[in-house]
């Protein structure tokens, strides 16, 4: 299923979710109530939303964490530096910023798989990962993570070997988490922007893995 | 506050489904919603925990039937309502009925909320107090259920775990959400066992770590 995008359309509303429709509708006629009164009121500038949405749709996304992955699986001092201060090492890439001011990268071991979750909101590193996806924000997610990871993680198609270690974290503070996904093996002399290709959004929430090299996309 | 926020450990929502090339945006109204939430923000009239009460604060049949866009703009008309920014009746009738009334500060330009954007809005304070506990003292949460905001779940009340990190000193959102000030406290990273949370028919592979502010905690043995 693709999902147009029409970025300049401001009066067409593309409503997918095929079980709340109706529901749909009145968000979105809530929301444009709600933009014209702000904007008449003087409480927002047009240029100012219009801004909002390009930075988050264009500019920082899943691409921004990958980047900084592949850099930390070739430069083992970088990677130091990561895991010792995420938000000071990110921004050595120039990312930073809003949900991303207190960043803590956790590592994928043989020993050990993270997987992290907001169970009482949505919070998501935002200036590495971009806006989370709906999943993230959804009950089943947030209710199962804590209790059945493995189950949830079933879900996405992934399977760790039993004894691994599964830990989860709860991002009920301040501290957003980014999973620093293992190596695939046969990446030997692969060059950062090979690598980064390899490195999903799922792979640095936890919920997934990198891609396999020579495997289909 | 036992809202419908509080998920971790409730059952019956089935499974999660991921959804192949996910767009950003499902529709142009999300996109609409994330920048009126956002820009209203930069307005000062409310702070990030206020934002963060005034969602869990929605009816559960609300919260949980509806998109989290929804729950945005849901909560942000009722922040502008309870604050005379907006009325019911103008959003009713999509128009300005009544004044503006002042805030704390104007509306942010594209340029001011573009870097406010980049720099973000760090949530660490000084504070004149060390710290209570250490990386690797075994602690107890609390067991309350306060009305009001809090971060610390019902599924890890009254549970041991073992502090891990010692993050610093954060806002405390129990006191922030309701204009009682940032009262900052020190915040720790605490490792529970997933039989310590789920009893013994939990994964024996799980490790669930929280973040806990220091007035969720108290000696294990006390």
């Amino acid at each position: 299923m693709t999902h147009p995008s029409h970025p300049h359309d401001h009066d067409h509303d593309h409503e997918h979710d095929h079980d709340h429709g109706s529901e749909l509708s009145q968000a979105a006629i809530r929301v444009r109530a709600l933009e014209t009164v702000l904007l008449a009121k003087g409480y927002v500038n047009a240029d100012a939303l219009d801004l909002i949405v390009e930075t988050y749709e264009t500019k920082i996304g899943p691409r921004c964490g990958a980047q900084v992955v592949a850099r930390a699986w070739v430069d083992a001092a970088y990677k130091a530096r990561l895991l010792a201060d995420g938000t000071a090492a990110v921004a050595e890439l120039s990312f930073s910023g809003r949900q991303g001011e207190h960043l803590q990268v956790v590592e994928n071991t043989e020993g050990v798989h993270n997987m992290v979750v907001c169970t009482l909101c949505s919070c998501y590193p935002w200036p590495v990962l971009g806006l989370p996806p709906v999943w993230y924000k959804s009950a089943p997610y947030r209710s199962r993570a804590v209790l059945e990871p493995r189950a949830v993680l079933a879900d996405f198609g992934v399977a760790l070997p039993a004894d691994k270690t599964v830990r989860v974290w709860d991002s009920t503070a301040e501290i957003r988490y980014l999973v620093l996904p293992q190596r695939p093996t046969g990446t030997q002399g692969w060059s950062e922007a090979q690598l980064a290709e390899l490195i999903t959004r799922d792979s640095m929430i936890g919920t997934g893995l990198p891609k396999v090299p020579g495997a289909a996309a | 506050m036992n809202g419908p926020q509080d998920l971790g450990g409730t059952m019956g929502f089935g499974p999660v489904c991921p959804q192949a090339n996910e767009p950003v945006f499902h529709g142009e109204w999300e996109k609409r919603a994330l920048a009126i939430t956002l820009a209203s923000a930069a307005l000062g009239e409310w702070n990030l925990d206020m934002g963060r009460h005034a969602r869990e604060s929605l009816p559960p049949h609300v919260y949980l039937g509806v998109s989290y866009y929804e729950i945005w703009t849901r909560a942000l008309a009722q922040m502008l309502h309870e604050r005379g920014m907006v009325t019911k009746q103008e959003v009713q009738q999509a128009q300005m009925l009544v004044p503006p009334v002042p805030t704390k500060k104007p509306a942010a330009s594209a340029a001011q909320l573009q870097a406010a954007l980049a720099t973000g809005s760090p949530y660490d304070r000084k504070v004149n107090h060390p710290a209570r506990f250490a990386v690797g003292d075994v602690v107890r949460t609390r067991v309350m259920h306060p009305a009001t905001h809090t971060r610390l779940p019902r599924y890890a009340r009254g549970k041991v775990g073992e502090v891990v990190a010692v993050h610093g000193t954060f806002v405390f959102p129990d006191t922030h959400a309701h204009s009682q000030g940032e009262q900052p406290q020190w915040c720790y990273g605490v490792r529970f066992g997933g039989t310590e949370l789920w009893g013994a028919d939990a994964d024996p592979t799980l490790e669930v770590l929280v973040d806990c502010w220091e007035p969720y905690l108290m000696e294990a043995a006390a």
